[in-house]
């Protein structure tokens, strides 16, 4: 499935509920069973400074796509990385430089995305572009 | 006056609005406080009919908002009880103040060695300045340490105030824990060995009515916004012969009385530690700010808030899993939880979706967290137009957010 595939199918999936509080919940339990990140990849190192919530990342290159596992202290932004992950998670490095996420605005979470909310998400997708950026010219060397 | 409620929080138009289509619940005023209307017309008379600027023109504009502005230093005088206007320095808030004494101060008492003294629970803007003080000159910052209840061990600090001590600077009310803590003691004890107090005033200048002279501060500092005045004005309230001892702090305009290029003479207090054009509208509105709060009464306000505090914690403790962090005998009303096994963002965020507005995180305070080791907390912290059916409506909110979290 391609970025913009995945992107459709959560707007969609968002798509089904009436009010904020559904889509909180069906935050939650994305945050809840997400895959945790392998204990010794939580390493101070691995760790997406925000201001609140702490973000764990790590990501590897396999086969020219780029594997993200990631983990939060905070359930909501857990949720969060879930979706960020689901969308870019699989992708190679130049096809992850180059989406906008744009499903972020349209299911009603951009203002998760405002510096003020400091929760992470905001520098989680820089680290997850940094991350693509790294192997994309790794590969062209 | 009568405490009458409902009519007080008619004067504060914010407090009608909508938060994500709920009607907002505002319980940080630990960060600000709202503004109540005769402060926003304050300012906008300012614009519409009195700006000019000040200790400048001999136009009538601004010899009328020359007097306005002296009159808004004379309202703080009165109020804090200041012996002199001029002790009463209008800056930019807080923060400003400290870094004012901590740099002014530094430079001319402190010197390698030295010790400046602090406590656990200062907020980073009472730590900073005086660390960065101490790296310049090497002297040392000693922490007075606190207990599990969120209270200074006075035995502690009697024990750290030595000869080689040269300022003690001290929280009035914690903004994390709601501590009061007992300044006047404190200021008594370091004057017994001539060190003087700064007081970081902060959070208490919306809770008390602060008496300068009857504490004997040396230093008493506060922001306008959190006494329901706008932000990016504070006050530094000096003793005299302090003030006059320091240096200045930033020079330029209006801080001279003759200039050559080889030397400059200093304007007498307080225009020596105010550099450039004033926030003039500030001053002017805490100023009203100031007014209003006492045509209220402290007296009033102090019975309402700590019906809030004893309200609101005892419905806390009723929750399920919520520990309250701080448990000082003597608080404000301020209180600091957390819900065992979620995360404070995850609180707050649900709450705000609730329309109900409180800070979550550190509370620039991460020594603090560090002893109670936790990364944050939720603190709801109430003002005097708060109300008991907002509290009801909070924890109702709460227990809904933990309902969906868990």
């Amino acid at each position: 499935m391609s970025i913009e595939e995945t992107e459709q199918e959560i707007i969609d999936e968002f798509e089904l509920f009436d009010d904020w509080m559904q889509r909180y919940e069906h935050l939650i339990d994305l945050g809840k069973s997400m895959p945790l990140i392998e204990e010794k990849f939580k390493t101070d190192d691995k760790l997406i400074k925000g201001c609140q919530s702490r973000v764990w990342m790590h990501s590897e290159l396999k086969d020219s796509n780029v594997f993200f596992t990631a983990e939060s202290d905070a359930i909501i932004t857990k949720g969060m990385v879930a979706l960020m992950i689901r969308v870019l998670s699989g992708h190679t490095p130049e096809e992850i430089i180059q989406t906008k996420l744009d499903f972020i605005e349209t299911i009603g979470l951009t203002k998760h995305l405002s510096p003020t909310r400091s929760n992470g998400l905001l520098s989680m997708i820089k680290q997850m572009k940094l991350d693509a950026i790294a192997y994309s010219s790794k590969s062209e060397s | 006056m009568i405490f009458d409620i409902n009519k007080i929080r008619a004067d504060f138009p914010i407090l009608s609005r909508k938060v994500n289509d709920n009607q907002l619940i505002y319980l940080d005023n630990g960060s600000t406080a709202q503004k109540p209307k005769v402060v926003i017309d304050a300012i906008e008379n300012y614009y519409s009919n009195q700006n000019a600027n000040i200790h400048r023109g001999v136009h009538t504009l601004s010899q009328e908002i020359t007097v306005a502005y002296e009159n808004a230093r004379i309202t703080v005088q009165k109020h804090l009880n200041a012996k002199h206007p001029y002790e009463i320095i209008f800056t930019k808030g807080t923060t400003d103040s400290i870094n004012l004494v901590a740099s002014s101060f530094g430079k001319k008492y402190i010197s390698e060695g030295d010790e400046i003294l602090i406590s656990a629970m200062e907020h980073h803007s009472n730590i900073l300045p005086w660390q960065q003080v101490c790296e310049e000159k090497g002297a040392i910052l000693k922490v007075i340490p606190i207990n599990e209840k969120g209270e200074l061990i006075i035995s502690e600090y009697k024990r750290l105030l030595s000869e080689k001590t040269k300022i003690v600077a001290i929280t009035h009310i914690s903004n994390t824990l709601g501590t009061i803590n007992p300044v006047e003691e404190i200021i008594a004890l370091a004057h017994v060995k001539n060190i003087p107090v700064l007081v970081d005033g902060a959070q208490a200048v919306s809770h008390t009515r602060v008496d300068v002279q009857l504490l004997s501060a040396d230093f008493y500092v506060f922001s306008g916004h959190k006494l329901f005045g706008p932000t990016g004005v504070g006050i530094l309230y000096g003793k005299e012969k302090w003030l006059n001892e320091l240096p200045p702090y930033q020079v330029g305009g209006g801080v001279i009385k003759t200039v050559t290029f080889e030397k400059t003479e200093y304007a007498d207090l307080p225009l020596k530690f105010e550099a450039g054009t004033p926030h003039i509208e500030g001053g002017i509105g805490l100023a009203a700010a100031i007014d209003y709060v006492n045509k209220i009464g402290f007296d009033s306000i102090a019975t309402h808030e700590h019906e809030l505090l004893i309200y609101a914690t005892e419905s806390l403790q009723k929750t399920e899993g919520v520990k309250i962090i701080g448990t000082a005998k003597n608080k404000a009303s301020v209180i600091s939880f957390v819900v065992e096994g979620l995360h404070p963002f995850d609180v707050g965020t649900i709450l705000d979706q609730l329309g109900i507005a409180v800070r979550t995180g550190h509370h620039c305070t991460q020594p603090l967290m560090q002893f109670f080791g936790l990364q944050g907390t939720i603190r709801a912290s109430f003002a005097f137009y708060n109300s008991k059916d907002e509290i009801d409506a909070f924890v109702k909110g709460l227990e809904r957010a933990i309902k969906m979290l868990r």
